[in-house]
């Protein structure tokens, strides 16, 4: 057995720390607001223009001015602040945004992440993405670990678009936590049911140890 | 200088022309100038191309001038949920010039401040990259974009004064003030147009100086993703 989704929603919350401004992508990084720790406030950060997103609204109580990233209708806080797009990119690329998590098709050994674009399929865009990995603090990935025919998608090296080179500090996936660190990848912590073996089987980069 | 104007169509007379550039603000379906959208449609320009962060969807905002051949380009960050623009995209139609969301932003802003060129460290080692300047600063490689000065943006506003003062509201602001200030010209749709004095000038998030025209209008304000949840009882 690994990780659900939400167990590796609720592990990826574990990575929020005291006081941070956090942006949060969509998917199953969308769902780690619902696990952040007892005792850490966290400000959520939503890229067309808000600092302090709020849970869903009350039916019929949707707002078309109130949208966050995934235009969902959302909520404001106390502590919320709106802003144009050209600000909140400032802030993400002026490195004052703490940590992004994100999802990812393929990540590499060397921290390169290719989330945004299949050739040959539908390709709706980069949206902010590009931005986030280039600008913010720290970025968390959180994947499923391979794909579903079982072909690992943590690479020695990815085969898609990149959307950033070299930008991913830590992979969050279904069977355990890794980190990107010189000459490769390093386990950090091996999923509930799952052992080392399965996880390194099922890992295409290099792990070091 | 009198700015109001009675309607779209009339707030747009004389400013268009074929094969211009055009930049919008909105987000999704949020905050988008819906009635500017609808009066370039009805006034037939051709050959546009438009940078705005999405292209609308199916039949609203700037999918309805998809819908009508208007767009020969877009520069954009998204286009998902627009069925007819991804046909008109695969079948070579439409160009599409991906930007990164942030990069696009900037792009407006620099543009509007007199800035021809920024570096930036987004998209480097990647697509957005190639063919791009490349630069090292403190041993951090950022690549050269080009500010973006359109011929004419289009901007939606909660309240404008008489002067052309705009206050937006909540995530609706978005990509508003930058397209604006993007502009040779630029003209705001608003709810509401409020009498000069009435709006506290420490909270105007817009001034007068970049909106050259303006048009009150009722507004559809459509949702895209309506998410709600349930009151615990």
């Amino acid at each position: 057995m690994a990780w659900d989704r939400n167990q590796m929603a609720e592990r990826a919350g574990r990575e929020l720390q005291d006081g941070w401004y956090v942006n949060l992508g969509i998917g199953i990084p969308t769902l780690v607001a619902n696990y952040i720790p007892e005792g850490v406030n966290v400000t959520l950060q939503s890229e067309n223009g808000m600092l302090g997103m709020g849970p869903f609204p009350f039916e019929g109580e949707e707002d078309a001015d109130l949208i966050n990233a995934g235009k969902q209708t959302i909520t404001e806080l106390p502590q919320t602040a709106y802003f144009d797009s050209a600000q909140s990119f400032a802030m993400i690329r002026g490195g004052k945004i703490a940590m992004a998590i994100l999802g990812a098709m393929e990540v590499a050994e060397n921290g390169d992440l290719a989330n945004w674009m299949i050739p040959g399929k539908l390709v709706k865009g980069m949206g902010g993405a590009m931005d986030l990995v280039a600008g913010v603090g720290r970025v968390v990935v959180v994947m499923d670990h391979t794909s579903k025919h079982g072909e690992s998608k943590v690479l020695k090296a990815c085969t898609l678009p990149l959307t950033g080179k070299g930008v991913v500090n830590r992979i969050i996936s279904n069977l355990g936590v890794l980190d990107v660190v010189p000459g490769g990848l390093k386990i950090v912590e091996v999923a509930e049911g799952v052992t080392e073996a399965e996880l390194r089987a099922a890992t295409e980069g290099t792990i070091v140890d | 200088m009198k700015k109001i104007y009675p309607n779209a169509a009339a707030a747009l007379d004389g400013l268009l022309f074929d094969g211009m550039l055009i930049a919008s603000g909105g987000f999704g379906l949020s905050g988008i100038p819906e009635l500017l959208i609808a009066a370039i449609r009805d006034a037939g320009t051709k050959d546009l191309t438009i940078a705005s962060n999405n292209a609308g969807v199916d039949g609203f905002g700037l999918g309805q001038l998809l819908a009508t051949r208007q767009v020969k380009k877009m520069i954009s960050s998204y286009v998902g949920e627009n069925a007819e623009f991804m046909r008109q995209y695969l079948s070579g139609e439409l160009e599409l010039e991906f930007n990164p969301q942030g990069t696009l932003a900037e792009r407006m802003r620099a543009g509007g401040a007199g800035i021809p060129g920024f570096y930036t460290a987004t998209g480097v080692g990647t697509v957005i990259a190639e063919g791009k300047e490349h630069h090292d600063f403190n041993g951090k490689t950022y690549i050269l974009e080009t500010g973006l000065v359109s011929d004419l943006a289009i901007v939606k506003a909660w309240k404008a004064d008489p002067s052309g003062n705009l206050v937006f509201r909540k995530t609706a602001r978005n990509f508003n003030p930058p397209a604006a200030t993007s502009g040779k010209v630029c003209v705001a749709e608003v709810e509401e147009i409020v009498p000069l004095g009435s709006l506290d000038p420490d909270t105007i998030h817009l001034p007068g100086i970049y909106v050259h025209r303006i048009i009150q209008g009722q507004h559809e304000k459509r949702i895209e993703n309506r998410t709600t949840r349930k009151k615990d009882l």
